[in-house]
This record gives structure tokens, C-alpha cells and sequence, in this order.
């Protein structure tokens, strides 16, 4: 999950983070009376999930309070890759002298959180990886043991901060990996961390994933999710317990198992079609979840055709057929159905769904071909 | 012959008395695997499967009594990192951990411990291993498969199954299938698989299931051209995903363009390794 960049930030103060001073604002003349507050030149700062903000003007300066309701304004009308901006952060505008990257994340690879850092900041971490990675200063942490004061040190003189700021800077790092490890975070990132003109160091953005797995102890974080940057479909169909994607193709699926949801996908392609989304029922789901399963893939206007693939392990077919029958019985689609059960209870699977005019198919790439001839059948 | 699990296996079932965790102790026991334990803190002194099989409060009293060597943990995901710890203290060789849904944190904790106590953990996320005809730990169903001589390494569930289905059909069996799970940090990779399947003389192939997502595959196929003189077919999953999201697995995500299915087929197909269109094709692979 995703978090806003003053979400991130708000956290960062709380474990002691510098931040700049600020609030967010949900419309113009709240920037306006958050600018009076500051009483300073603003920086305004569309909250949106997609990065290269600044490129698409979603980030702008302003001297005033009556321009900071300006540009507000025009921020909060805006678009940015395709999401609605509905809030701006109005933050006190720094006065910046150096500019430095620092995040932690998890490395997958080595199956340790890893501390970056760079003194090449404010510019993108995956640009400054590819261009120039001698640059980006790598330190692994052992989750037993934590960020020790060395390693902030370490960081420090790779980067070549000027000594004077080594102290404020392991006391920040510290404080970062207690946001991660308490977080859940599987990214905590402050991008630029600048030194202001008065030698003070400042986090002037942050950015925060945080893991989904993680969301049952925080409670609090999950409240933060902002809905705008997912399907209608996915978020209901997480309300079901189901994992579902959108996709843009014509071929609905519904597959018990992530391994099988992809290669489903993928062997309607080989085939010729085009999947309309992923989704994993998940082990061993029952008649209601199967419906609500295909009402979601129905919902989609593109879908010309669903494909049912159910490999019975702790899922029984019958269980899923006794689903695809109620979910019939209330939506009553019109587009054709194909449908492979294989596994436990595969026989009453499909003596149950003998008369509900759907085709059947052997394996796996059978279905995928008459899935595929349905979809492109003239109706 | 096999890898991991076989006759030898004394199994303690962690989570024994939740739904999941008698329902396949049940089935592995049916099976015939020799399931000698199960743990449920506040269910100590009661027993299962008809009086077959002791409830202890504690791992290690389990293991103490049962001489127990080997655990396969069904607990929900808030409690799952505790009980890999458990099972680890408790000084079994093997763990298996079949729960999903375990925060990544956990297991970069748990992975780090194990390793320093040099204690094999496979999964979590995982369906668990199979030695057909021997030892069924984790919830593959048992009767898709057959004895044979194809060691198999897959980190998905049901696609894993749809593979030992397909190898049956056409009279082919394993020796151990592995399913090692579809989190980003888990405890046992293909390289590990790779390296027990090419000591196991029962092994004559190999069979790899990868997906999209991290860079076991490419690690492997470097370590196939290095040290397996074993023939190798794989299929991997996800070639139709979108960047940026998690399909299903928690580690299933293609993030700033690594991760492909591409990129992991081309590494493989560079050492020699045979790679299906769709997992119906592996046998004739085989060949």
C-alpha cells in the first residue's frame, strides 16, 4: 500500500524526522489560510500516487497567500496520469543547500532491509541507478540486530557529509528505520533530505510503502489507503478476500491460485486472445466467494467470455460449481462460459453444471482455445 | 529416493486443532506420512485422528517426547513467525510453513535466525512437499502424482499440482516435488532444490517452476550452467502481467522493469534449459 507523500511525512515527524512546517489542504482557501499561517513563501504540492509530479506541474512555488490560492486552485483542478488531485500539501519553502537521497527498503536478494543513500538527491533513485549506481552507497542491515550508529556513520562519510552534520544525521537515519521496522514499511524514503541555508537537516519529501501483509497490526496506516489510485473492481473484490486485477483484454478468467491465474492468462495469449483480468479465488473458496468472483468479471463491459479454470486441491469443484450456478442464477450472463474442473470432486463439479449450457473442456490448453474461439465468434 | 521428506520423516503438526490443520493432518496421515505430534498452546494432553496422534502445549515438549525431526506449520499469518521460531528452538531439522499472507519483516527475521542456526525452513506461501508413495508434508493433493524420477522445484501452488497432473497422464512421477512459495523472502530456493536434486542418484531430471518477480531464476540458470549435469525443463509464469502489481503472490511483482518473465526465460534457454510455452507441454519436454 501506498502512501501519500504528507501521510509519510506526518509519520517521519513522529519519530523525530525534521520536516518542514505545513499542513494539507482539500481546497484553495485552505491553502490560502495554511500560507497566512506560515507566513513565508509556500511550496505547493499536489498529494497523488505517481511519481514525476513536478514534471507535470503538480509542484509549484508561490510567494503569496493570495497566490498560493491561485495555484491551489489550478492544482487541485488537475489530472496527473490519469488520478484526480483532491489534496495539495502547503509546505513551508526551504531554503536548500545540498540536496541527499536516503532510504531503507527490503532486499529481496540478500533477505535484508538495505540502506541507500546518495549525494546525488532530488532527482529519481532509479534514474541515478541506472546512470550512474557508483553513486548510490548500499549498506544491509541485519533485521536481529538493526541500523547500528556505525552504519549511519559509515553512510555519512560515504556520501561525504560535512562532519559537523554526522550526529544529526545517525540520530535521522535511526529514527528512519524505527519508522520502517514499526511501519511494516517495505519502503521509507526521504528524497531530497536537504541542508538548509541555516545548516539544519531538513526531509523535504518522503515516501512510504507499506506492507499489505502487515495491515492486520496497524490499523491505523490502513485507514490512510486512498481508493483513487485502484480499480472499482479490486477494491471490491478485496472486500471478498479475492486477489483481482484489471486487465484490458476480452477473455474474463477465474482460476483458483496465483501460479495457475498467470499461466491461465498467459496461455490465452499464446492462443491468440487477450486476458480481461487476473484473479485468484484463492484455497479452498466457497459458493459465495465464486459469485461474487463472477459478478466482478461480469462488471466488466469489455469481457466477451469467461474462462473457469479449477484445479481441486483444498478447492473442491463442486463447492465452485455450486457457485457458478448462484452467481448465474443472479447476474444471468450473456456471454459464453467455458469451464475446466480437474481435482477433488471434479466429477459432481461438473454433473452439477451438466445443464447450464456452458462449455466444457480436458486441459488446460483446450480450454484456452475455446475460450479463445468464443471470444472471437460472431454473436 | 528423494529429497527433504521420506519414510524417516517424524512429523509435528503445528496448528493441529485449527480447521486447516486437521483437515490435512487427516489427509498426510492418510497418506501415510508418519505424523507423530501436533501444537496448540491451551490444547496440550488432547489428541487427535481418533487417539492416533498427541496435542503438546509446546514445540519442544513435542519434539522431547516424540523425537519429532521435522515440522509443517498451518498457524494463521499473525501468529506464523512465532511458530517458525518455535519449531526452530524446538531443534527440528526441517520446517515447513504452508500459511500465506506472513508480513515480509517476519520473515526476513525468521530467515536471518534460521540461518544462523543453519536449520532448513521451505516456504512459507508454499503447498509443501511430496515424496510420492513415501511422505506427503504440506497439501499437495496425493494422488496426482507418481513415484518417479523427476525431482520437480516450483514456487506456486496449484500450477505445481496442474504439472504433476500433466507428468502423470503420461506415466512420468517424481522424486520429491518441493513447492518453495511465492513470498518475496522465503527459506529454501530453486538453487538449494537444484543443488539436492543433482546429489539425489534417484534424480535423473528437472523440472522448475518460476514466475514473474526477484531474480531466483536468473540465479539459477547461472548455477545450471555451473553445477547441474542434469537435464532441465522449466516454465515460468506471468509473461502476460502488468508492471507494478502484485499478481496474487506476494512476491509475483515486476518492479522498475526487473522481474520479467522475458528476462528469466532468455537467462534459462542461454544454458541449455528447456523452457515450456504452458505447463501441458513439459512431458513431451521430458522426453
Amino acid at each position: 500500500m501506498k502512501l501519500h507523500e504528507y501521510q509519510s511525512k506526518q509519520i517521519f515527524a513522529r519519530y523525530g524526522i525534521p520536516i518542514p512546517k505545513g499542513r494539507v489542504a482539500a481546497s484553495a482557501l485552505e491553502a490560502r489560510t495554511i500560507a497566512e499561517e506560515l507566513g513565508s513563501r509556500v511550496v505547493i504540492k499536489s498529494q497523488v500516487l505517481v511519481g514525476g509530479r513536478g514534471k507535470a506541474g503538480g509542484i509549484r512555488l508561490a510567494k503569496t497567500p493570495h497566490e498560493a490560492e491561485e495555484v491551489a486552485a489550478q492544482i487541485l483542478g488537475m489530472e496527473i496520469k490519469g488520478l484526480p488531485v483532491r489534496k495539495v500539501l502547503v509546505d513551508e519553502a526551504a531554503n536548500i543547500k545540498t540536496e541527499i537521497y536516503l532510504g531503507i527498503t527490503n532486499d529481496r536478494s540478500n533477505r535484508k532491509p538495505v540502506i541507500m543513500a546518495s549525494a546525488a538527491g532530488g532527482v529519481e533513485i532509479e534514474q541515478v541507478a541506472k546512470d550512474t549506481p557508483e553513486k548510490i552507497i548500499k549498506i544491509y542491515i541485519d533485521p536481529l540486530l538493526g541500523l547500528r550508529d556505525y552504519q549511519a556513520r559509515d553512510i555519512a562519510m560515504a556520501i561525504d557529509l560535512p562532519r559537523e552534520h554526522w550526529r544529526a544525521f545517525g540520530a535521522l537515519a535511526a529514527a528512519l528505520w524505527r519508522a520502517y521496522t514499526e511501519c511494516d514499511a517495505t519502503l521509507a524514503e526521504i528524497n531530497p533530505l536537504v541542508i538548509t541555508g541555516d545548516n539544519r537537516l531538513l526531509a523535504l519529501d518522503g515516501k512510504m510503502l507499506i506492507d499489505d501483509n502487515a495491515l492486520f497490526r496497524h490499523g491505523d496506516l490502513a485507514d490512510m489507503r486512498d481508493l483513487d489510485a485502484e480499480a472499482a473492481s479490486e477494491i471490491e473484490a478485496r472486500k471478498y478476500g479475492l486477489s483481482y486485477i484489471k486487465l484490458d483484454g476480452e477473455i474474463g478468467c477465474m482460476v483458483n491460485g496465483a501460479g495457475l491465474a498467470m499461466t491461465t492468462m498467459d496461455i490465452i495469449k499464446l492462443f491468440g486472445g487477450s486476458p480481461a483480468n487476473f484473479l485468484d479465488i484463492g484455497g479452498g473458496a466457497g459458493a459465495e466467494k465464486v459469485a461474487a468472483a463472477l459478478r466482478i468479471i461480469l462488471s466488466d463491459p469489455n469481457v466477451k467470455t469467461v474462462l473457469f479454470n479449477v484445479f481441486g486441491g483444498i478447492t473442491r469443484c463442486d463447492e465452485v460449481a455450486r457457485g457458478i450456478l448462484t452467481a448465474m442464477d443472479e447476474v444471468k450472463p450473456k456471454v459464453p462460459m467455458v469451464i475446466r474442473l480437474v481435482g477433488t470432486n471434479a466429477a459432481e463439479g461438473r454433473q452439477m453444471l451438466a445443464n447450464a449450457s456452458m462449455i466444457t473442456a480436458e486441459t488446460l490448453a483446450d480450454a484456452a482455445q475455446k475460450a479463445v474461439a468464443a471470444s472471437t465468434a460472431k454473436r | 529416493m528423494s529429497v527433504l521428506v521420506n519414510k524417516n520423516t517424524r512429523l509435528v503438526v503445528h496448528g493441529i486443532t485449527g480447521n486447516e490443520g486437521l483437515f490435512h493432518t487427516q489427509q498426510m496421515a492418510a497418506y501415510g506420512t508418519n505424523i507423530v505430534a501436533g501444537v496448540t498452546p491451551g490444547k496440550g494432553g488432547e489428541w487427535v485422528l481418533d487417539g492416533k496422534i498427541p496435542v503438546f502445549d509446546s514445540a519442544k515438549v513435542a519434539v522431547e517426547t516424540t523425537g519429532a525431526n521435522t515440522s509443517i506449520i498451518f498457524v494463521p499469518a499473525r501468529f506464523a513467525a512465532d511458530s517458525i521460531f518455535e519449531a526452530a528452538d524446538a531443534n527440528v531439522e526441517l520446517i515447513v510453513c504452508i500459511t500465506e499472507g506472513i508480513p515480509v519483516q517476519d520473515m526476513m527475521r525468521v530467515r536471518n535466525y534460521l540461518d544462523q542456526k543453519r536449520i532448513r525452513l521451505v516456504g512459507p506461501n508454499c503447498p509443501g512437499l511430496l515424496t510420492p508413495d513415501e511422505a506427503k508434508v504440506g497439501i499437495i493433493p496425493g494422488d496426482i502424482a507418481i513415484p518417479g524420477n523427476i525431482g520437480m522445484v516450483s514456487r506456486s501452488g496449484t500450477l505445481t499440482y496442474e504439472v504433476l497432473y500433466a507428468l502423470m497422464q503420461h506415466g512420468m512421477g517424481v522424486t520429491t516435488c518441493v513447492g518453495i512459495g511465492g513470498d518475496p523472502v522465503n527459506g529454501t530456493n530453486f538453487i538449494d532444490c537444484l543443488n539436492m536434486f543433482e546429489a539425489d542418484p534417484y534424480t535423473e531430471k528437472v523440472i522448475l517452476i518460476g514466475e514473474i518477480g526477484g531474480s531466483d531464476e536468473e540465479k539459477a540458470a547461472e548455477f545450471i550452467s555451473d553445477h547441474l549435469t542434469k537435464p532441465v525443463v522449466a516454465f515460468i509464469a506471468g509473461q502476460t502481467a502488468p508492471p507494478g502489481k502484485r499478481m496474487g503472490h506476494a512476491g509475483a511483482i515486476v518492479e522498475g522493469g526487473s522481474g520479467l518473465a522475458t528476462d528469466k526465460i532468455k537467462a534459462l534457454e542461454a544454458v541449455g534449459v528447456k523452457v515450456a510455452k504452458h505447463p501441458e507441454e513439459i512431458p513431451s519436454l521430458l522426453g
